[in-house]
């Protein structure tokens, strides 16, 4: 067993920090952009629109049954082969479209339990005020979802943000790709990717921080 | 002028309202009482779509629906012209005491919003809640929880309210003020149809009492008939168990 190398640990910090814009930017975007894509299929999978629901059904089994990997490269060095306007999809637009649909699918399912975990009373009384479908969800039904679904959520975009590191397979560098390009320079392969680690698990430390924030934020008509 | 005829619905197969025929007047206050499951609640239900019916029509100051037959629009319709006011409030949680009442002033009436707003500091003093304007359901009693209920009914100036129970599940010591809002709404001549075992109170707002059993009307007419002379059998002895 050799001694760690401190000094080259402390000089990668900030070149690793460089890019955690780029990792987070790639997570808020993918993060965004699936929570409205779950929402949708939530409410869909809950009012259930003939055709349109097999096909929800359908892409949450997909997603949900292969590998997020597996995803990536599908739309990465798949789909430009065979739809031609993706030909110039670049690595960053295809990792957020993968861990946009695959999350989506997880999130769509957690959304549609709290859906279905609101008081029936709350749907009546919407109902009795004369709201249409789209009003009692936007309005009462979703509001009072993102309270129970909160916390789940939270975890996937933790998942997501861990996840992001898979886009260095598609040749982006972000905090992982610049690792593995520092490390394959240096040789300190155990002090570069210990290094990276402490700092996906402080990122994703704080983000507990704000969790805990956003769930006291949700609870705030609950009080008694 | 409201009628209904002929309104009828079945729950797996059981007859729960049969054939009801009824025409309430502008103003009129009708409370209508009878044993547990005989489709009380199941007529206001119906006559708000909460349940749907099976058959017959309503007929709403011009506007005739087939009840079986409605379609989204007309149910809409029907709903926004009636209030209804729930058993258990169903109140939406998430919302302030103020945000109840102007929730569908702003997202259904399409309203002002400061136009809803002043409308709902109005109710809130009227129902004499003004203080708790900001605060959540969950921080209510029972029996603010229902006077918002009821002021967020009001607020919708509904040619109809219709009342299900609203005291049932309250402790005792909120009944009389949930009771007391309910007489200041009769006052004002609101065309009100309440469901309630509270006889004291129906025998001294109601201008009709109806007395249902078995999805049927039995017997109707003024308190003083129902209460005092009632004809029917029936009648006679459900007063007697719950009097």
């Amino acid at each position: 067993m050799r001694a760690l190398d401190l000094d080259y640990m402390l000089g990668l910090v900030p070149v690793i920090l460089g890019y955690v814009p780029l990792t987070l930017g790639m997570a808020l975007a993918a993060m965004a952009f699936a929570l409205v894509l779950a929402s949708l299929m939530a409410v869909e999978r809950v009012v259930k629109i003939p055709v349109l629901d097999s096909f929800v059904k359908l892409f949450i089994s997909f997603f949900r049954g292969t590998p997020l990997l597996v995803q990536l490269f599908l739309f990465y060095y798949g789909l430009p082969q065979v739809v031609s306007a993706l030909a110039q999809i670049n690595g960053v637009t295809a990792a957020i479209m993968g861990l946009t649909l695959h999350f989506a699918a997880y999130m769509a399912e957690s959304i549609r339990a709290a859906i279905l975990g609101v008081d029936r009373s709350q749907w009546e009384a919407s109902q009795a005020v004369g709201m249409t479908q789209g009003q009692m969800m936007a309005r009462i039904v979703l509001p009072q979802a993102a309270r129970v679904a909160a916390p789940t959520l939270v975890n996937y975009f933790i998942d997501m943000i861990k996840g992001t590191s898979l886009a260095f397979t598609l040749g982006v560098t972000e905090m992982m790709g610049a690792t593995q390009k520092e490390a394959a320079g240096s040789f300190l392969y155990f002090e570069a990717f210990l290094v990276v680690a402490v700092l996906y698990w402080i990122i994703v430390e704080a983000l507990s921080l704000l969790q805990r924030g956003v769930e006291i934020r949700l609870n705030r008509a609950y009080a008694r | 002028m409201i009628e209904i005829s002929g309104l009828t619905k079945n729950f797996g197969g059981t007859p729960v309202l049969n054939r009801i025929d009824l025409s309430v007047a502008p103003g009129e206050r009708i409370v209508v009482i009878g044993p547990s499951g005989t489709g009380k609640s199941t007529l206001l239900r119906c006559l708000n779509f909460l349940d749907r019916p099976d058959a017959g029509t309503i007929r709403l100051n011009g506007m005739t629906v087939d009840a079986a037959k409605a379609t989204k629009a007309e149910i809409l319709a029907v709903r926004r012209r009636t209030a209804f006011v729930f058993q258990n409030y169903a109140l939406f949680a998430n919302k302030t005491a103020r945000q109840n009442i102007t929730e569908a002033l702003v997202t259904v009436q399409k309203r002002p919003r400061a136009e809803a707003e002043a409308r709902a500091d109005e109710i809130l003093r009227e129902i004499g809640l003004a203080e708790k304007a900001g605060s959540y359901p969950a921080a209510l009693s029972g029996g603010q929880q229902q006077r918002v209920g009821i002021g967020r009914a009001m607020a919708l100036d509904a040619e109809l309210m219709l009342f299900d129970e609203p005291t049932s599940a309250l402790d005792p010591e909120w009944v009389g003020e949930v009771l007391d809002l309910m007489r200041k709404v009769a006052q004002a001549r609101q065309t009100m149809l309440i469901v309630t075992h509270e006889m004291q109170f129906a025998r001294e707002i109601a201008d009709r009492v109806i007395f249902m059993e078995g999805g049927r009307i039995v017997e109707q007419g003024p308190p003083s008939q129902i209460f005092d002379a009632p004809q029917d059998a029936r009648t006679r002895d459900f007063l007697r168990r719950v009097g």
